[in-house]
């Protein structure tokens, strides 16, 4: 990628975009969602909640197409939702014999139907396409504001909790053991997972929301041993990945969140390959010296 | 060393567990439990695999949810005391993942969370108490090591002293000695018996019966419930282990104690 830069005078080609509102536009909302998917992607990966966040960006859908037709904003009925399917897959979890993956597989393909039925009977200028794979390069300045302020909201709650959140995926019997509500920490998870779901969507759309909620932890957990480095790797990598792809789709006209999780997905390819103690190259050269 | 946080209590004992009944999903794993451990006391828990040692543990820290019985540690409610710092456990397997991000001394600091501020900033003095925990279980050099890398009985010793830098003065112990070398458990007994001068108290359960001889205070015996307890000398006898480890030859028990004389 940094030859395709240099062949093509760099200054020009990054700044010309810079011009147009919509790209600046666009280049904050994506660079604001990636520091916060990123950042929350650390607490995903590592509590092991990749189908959790699957689940939860999807079954925000019915909630995001009832709040446009109710003129609400979007960011309430997502949270309700996002909020409301978790609850109901630990309430089918607890009160049947079915093992969690399959409630959650389940209670997520429901809440997304839902969604898709609600889209097409519901009266309103939602535009389905927008919502299953965003448009950052499309977005209207009260979702930019609204996208703003809950990723603002998402990083306080993370950086106020960030270590007893730490502490709650390695340890909850500990947390337990110290006087820490570990049950408060588990819905605040979850509440922040919807949160980040949300603004996600304006940016890659609900489809490949949970790329952004796993990758950029995976990648930046291949790369190091201490949990503060990762959340800075994973949140560097992220912005990363958000604004190269952006601007990819501009010069390219590629469909934008499409061209933002395939930068993230090559990230992890160079970290899985080349990461220096993790890498599964680097890892034979050491077996065999 | 600092003292550790020295609550006042109401009742005389550390421990008071009345009565306690604990079943998983209707089989009863342990019914009338009793157990009253005063300030300054080590006390050995003692059954045979399944004889329901842990579950008693747990249910001291209110892990499983008793169907009968309450507990009060230093005379307060067990959330309480728990807010307060006043009990540490260390499980007997701690079903972590050993691939997490996070050294040796981030573990440990872990045990100071509950008396930090809400952001968990550490200050001075839970530097000095991880400092001092890892001292003691001689893992300072390790201390930026990911804790992936210990081995089983180094992470062992990484749980301890994080139940070592809360500073509680109730101490609930899994068995903390399996799989240490003997150095560490040398190293371990003399912790221990510090902590009992400075009026904590520590229920340790244990399968090696030397330890209970050489320094335990007093001794539970259970299988299901408390089928003895007391002085160390009055109950540890060759008739209740028998009778505890359901009818096995009392010579073959005290060979496992490696003792000329349970009774001494
Ligand atoms: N989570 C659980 N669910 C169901 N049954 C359990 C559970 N934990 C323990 N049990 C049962 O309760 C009984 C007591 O188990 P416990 O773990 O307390 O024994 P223990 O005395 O600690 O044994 P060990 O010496 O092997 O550690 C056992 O019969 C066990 O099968
Ligand atoms: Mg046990």
């Amino acid at each position: 990628m940094t030859e395709f830069l240099v062949v093509v005078r760099p200054g020009e080609l990054l700044l010309d975009p810079l011009s147009h509102e919509f790209m600046r536009r666009a280049l904050l909302v994506s660079s604001m969602v990636g520091a916060v998917c990123g950042l929350l992607s650390c607490y995903m990966t590592l509590k092991g909640w990749a189908l959790m966040g699957d689940a939860v960006s999807h079954a925000v859908m019915p909630g995001v197409v009832v709040a446009y037709a109710l003129g609400i904003p979007f960011a309430v009925g997502a949270f309700v939702f996002g909020v409301g399917s978790v609850a109901l897959i630990g309430f089918v979890k607890q009160k049947s014999r079915v093992k969690e993956d399959t409630v959650i597989g389940l209670v997520f393909t429901g809440f997304f139907a839902l969604g898709l039925v609600l889209v097409s009977k519901i009266k309103s200028n939602i535009d389905l396409m927008h919502i299953l794979f965003g448009s950052p390069l499309g977005i209207s300045i009260s979702d930019l504001q609204q996208t703003l302020l809950i990723s603002l909201i998402v990083v306080f709650i993370l950086l106020v909790f960030r270590r007893d959140l730490l502490l709650y995926c390695f340890d909850a019997t500990h947390a337990r053991s110290i006087g820490i509500n570990t049950g408060f920490l588990h819905y605040l998870l979850l509440s922040v997972l919807s949160l980040a779901a949300v603004a996600g969507l304006q940016t890659v759309g609900i489809i490949l929301v949970v790329a952004m909620l796993i990758t950029p932890g995976a990648t930046a957990y291949l790369l190091t041993d201490r949990f503060d480095r990762m959340t800075f790797l994973a949140v560097s990598s992220s912005i990363f990945s958000s604004i190269l792809g952006v601007y990819i789709s501009y010069w390219t006209d590629i469909e934008t969140g499409g061209s933002i999780v395939l930068v993230q997905t090559i990230v992890f390819l160079i970290a899985f390959l080349f990461a220096p103690r993790y890498g599964i190259l680097n890892s034979r050269h050491s077996l065999t010296s | 060393m600092e003292g550790f946080s020295n609550h006042p209590f109401t009742g005389d004992f550390r421990i008071e567990a009345d009565q306690i009944c604990v079943d998983y999903n209707g089989r009863v794993a342990l019914y009338d439990a009793s157990l009253r451990l005063r300030a300054g006391c080590i006390c050995g828990l003692v059954g045979m695999n399944g004889a329901g040692k842990s579950t008693f543990i747990r249910a001291l820290m209110g892990f499983v949810r008793p169907s009968r019985g309450i507990v009060r540690i230093n005379g307060m409610p067990l959330r309480q005391a728990q807010r307060e710092q006043a009990v540490a456990y260390v499980p007997q397997n701690e079903g972590i993942d050993c691939s997490f991000p996070v050294s040796v001394w981030d573990v440990v600091m872990m045990g100071r969370y509950g008396s930090m501020n809400l952001m968990r900033v550490p200050r001075e003095s839970d530097r000095r108490a991880v400092l001092d925990a890892l001292e003691r279980v001689e893992l300072l050099e390790f201390r930026n090591n990911p804790i992936g890398s210990l081995s089983g009985g180094q992470r062992k010793r990484t749980f301890l002293a994080r139940a070592i830098a809360q500073r509680a003065s109730v101490l609930l112990l899994d068995e903390p000695f399996t799989g240490v070398d003997v150095r560490t458990e040398k190293l371990m007994a003399d912790l221990f018996l510090q902590f009992r001068q400075q009026g904590r108290s520590i229920l340790i359960s244990t399968h090696d019966l030397t330890h209970v001889r050489d320094f335990c205070d007093f001794v539970v015996l259970i299988n299901k419930t408390v089928l003895a307890y007391g002085e160390t000398s009055k109950v540890f006898t060759k008739e209740n282990l028998t009778m505890t480890f359901g009818g096995m030859p009392p010579d073959l028990l005290s060979g496992v104690s490696h003792s000329e004389d349970l009774e001494a």
